[in-house]
């Protein structure tokens, strides 16, 4: 059985602990609204994007922990940089969710500093959300918020 | 449906060790340590006695029903309407052939729904509900008001989450159907079905009992009651999944058109059109779930030799044990949602313990093999009215004991480790 240590790194409670960028923006700023139908929990994503820099995020809603701190990290990951980054970001973010996926050696990819993305996008605390991947059920707490975030990136200039 | 006694002079008198024992899943260990499973109220384990007469049965007496002279084709057919008999009288109903094996609960109300309200719902009508309902009982109601244009209205709860009813005939005045749970599976409250089918029929509106989380648990006995359709799943009564029942009132059901059509419902096709059978056939089309009805006549049996009055006396006593002791070592760190009068609740038990989310806490207390329900249990409006998305849910049915209460209570204790502040 994988051990919670993996799961519930002390960085991760600590963005849960004290959520970074919590709070709304007015418009014109996107909000959207991201549903885990699985277990009723809800996160709002209010996002400010300006000649395709995201100049401001908050984060709101109710959620588990994993949901909750990824919302946090993710907030801070993305201030400040252009659209296109972030969409390069949400694509790692996602793809180091589904290493679990990768049954050549799973383990080892995942004991690795994010297995074999080496690009220069800088994933910082959000590395300690690779746990994640081993417990198949929480992946969509991990990825709700940046699910949410892809739909705000849509409806932002 | 109460339990008038005092706690002191109830006396559980189920062999719980021996019960385990028969439980296949739960009598070895999962990943090297006793499975702790607390989820009955989602779905039941299985007896061996019941996975025995499907593979039995299976082995020889399989072959298709309703059709086919030989010998097999009738044994199969015997097999299959010998279980109908036997969930008939499982439910008191007055007549076999009231009973009609549907996939589960659900599909049972959206035949009520699709077929009954179909003919009988439109613009200006009204069908009630109550506030604890899941979404089975909610949802096809929707559907169908969206479509009819009927309203619906709903039953209020009580701060201690049982249904209020002080405003029961207001609500149900000039309604045409009231349909309520007899146990909430969120909260495990009981409801006064007998009194409810009773306020239903007053105001001329006829009255269906959601019973897929009492039946598992109780006696139900649709004629003491005065219900007009009742609604269970074989699944969370220690049956096999892809069956339940559908009761009505003879009456109803020779009234009500089909709802599938194809096979099996007919009594003649044309091609101008086609006669329907008669009941239970006409809302049973297509080759239905054989082996599956001969597993939840098995599973009625082994319910009724322990006596579903054994089961309601163990599940009292263990849900006083719950309240106690939990209560008991975490004081005002645990929150259980719903009554706390054993008398009129079941085992279900929602919670909320010490802020920490209720996926986190399923998470940690999975560690240690207890199994518990962790989201809005397919009852968002309950949940809202709560004013939480989700909480962890613990349901104990005949194969629990107090120690799946003990090592729940050690479990959240771990939890408190890892999630201290």
């Amino acid at each position: 059985m994988t051990g919670l240590d993996d799961l519930y790194r002390e960085i991760i409670l600590d963005h849960y602990r004290s959520p970074r960028n919590r709070g709304q923006l007015e418009p014109p700023a996107v909000h959207k609204v991201g549903h885990n139908p699985l277990c009723g929990d809800e996160i709002d994503v209010y996002l400010q994007v300006d000649n395709g820099i995201v100049t401001d995020i908050r984060v709101g809603g109710q959620g588990c922990s994993i949901s909750q701190s990824s919302a946090s990290m993710m907030s801070e990951a993305v201030k400040g940089k252009s659209v296109d980054e972030v969409r390069a970001l949400t694509k790692r973010f996602k793809g180091m969710m589904a290493i679990e996926d990768n049954t050549a050696a799973p383990d080892a990819a995942l004991d690795g500093d994010l297995g074999d993305s080496d690009d220069d996008t800088d994933l910082g605390d959000l590395g300690a959300l690779q746990g994640v991947a081993k417990f198949p059920v929480r992946i969509k707490c991990a990825t709700l918020s940046w699910n949410t975030l892809l739909d705000a990136l849509e409806h932002s200039k | 449906m109460t339990d008038q006694r005092s706690p002191a002079d109830r006396i559980d008198t189920l062999d719980v060790a021996a019960i385990k024992a028969q439980f296949p899943l739960l009598s070895k260990p999962f990943n090297g340590q006793p499975l702790v499973y607390l989820d009955s109220a989602n779905t039941s384990q299985k007896p061996r006695v019941v996975l025995d007469a499907m593979k039995n049965f299976a082995e020889t007496s399989y072959g298709p029903i309703n059709r086919g002279a030989y010998e097999l084709a009738v044994r199969s057919t015997d097999a299959h309407e010998a279980a109908r008999a036997t969930v008939a009288r499982f439910i008191n109903a007055p007549h076999h052939d009231e009973v009609i094996f549907v996939k589960n609960a659900t599909e049972a109300i959206n035949l009520v729904a699709r077929s009954w309200g179909a003919a009988h719902l439109g613009e200006g009508d009204v069908v009630v509900l109550t506030h604890m309902e899941h979404h089975a009982n909610i949802v096809p109601w929707q559907q169908l008001a969206a479509h009819n244009g009927f309203t619906i209205r709903w039953v209020p709860l009580t701060s201690d989450g049982q249904l209020d009813l002080t405003g029961l005939d207001t609500l149900l005045d000039g309604a045409k159907l009231f349909s309520f749970t007899a146990m909430s599976n969120v909260l495990g409250t009981i409801t006064p079905v007998g009194e409810l089918c009773a306020a239903a029929h007053r105001a001329g509106a006829l009255a269906l009992v959601d019973a897929c989380q009492y039946a598992p648990h109780n006696v139900t006995d649709v004629q003491a009651w005065g219900a007009d359709f009742l609604a269970f799943s074989s699944h969370k009564m220690c049956g096999p999944t892809g069956i339940g029942a559908l009761w009505g009132r003879r009456e109803l059901l020779e009234a009500m058109p089909p709802f599938l059509g194809g096979g099996n419902m007919i009594a003649d096709v044309t091609v101008d059109g086609f006669l329907p059978a008669a009941i239970p056939a006409k809302f049973e089309a297509g080759t239905p779930a054989i082996i599956e009805a001969v597993g939840f006549g098995a599973a009625v049996d082994f319910l009724q030799q322990i006596g579903m009055d054994a089961i309601r006396a163990h599940e009292i006593e263990i849900a006083h044990y719950f309240i106690e002791s939990l209560t008991a070592r975490f004081g005002e760190q645990l929150t259980i949602h719903g009554p706390t009068d054993v008398d009129v609740r079941g085992a279900t038990f929602s919670f909320a313990f010490r802020g920490i989310h209720p996926h986190d806490l399923s998470q940690v207390l999975d560690q240690r093999n207890v199994c518990v329900r962790a989201g809005h249990h397919c009852a968002k409006p309950l949940m809202r009215l709560y004013g939480v998305n989700a909480t962890a849910r613990a349901s104990f049915y005949l194969y629990n004991d107090h120690a799946d209460v003990d090592a729940l209570a050690e479990a959240l204790d771990s939890a408190t480790d890892i999630f201290a502040f």
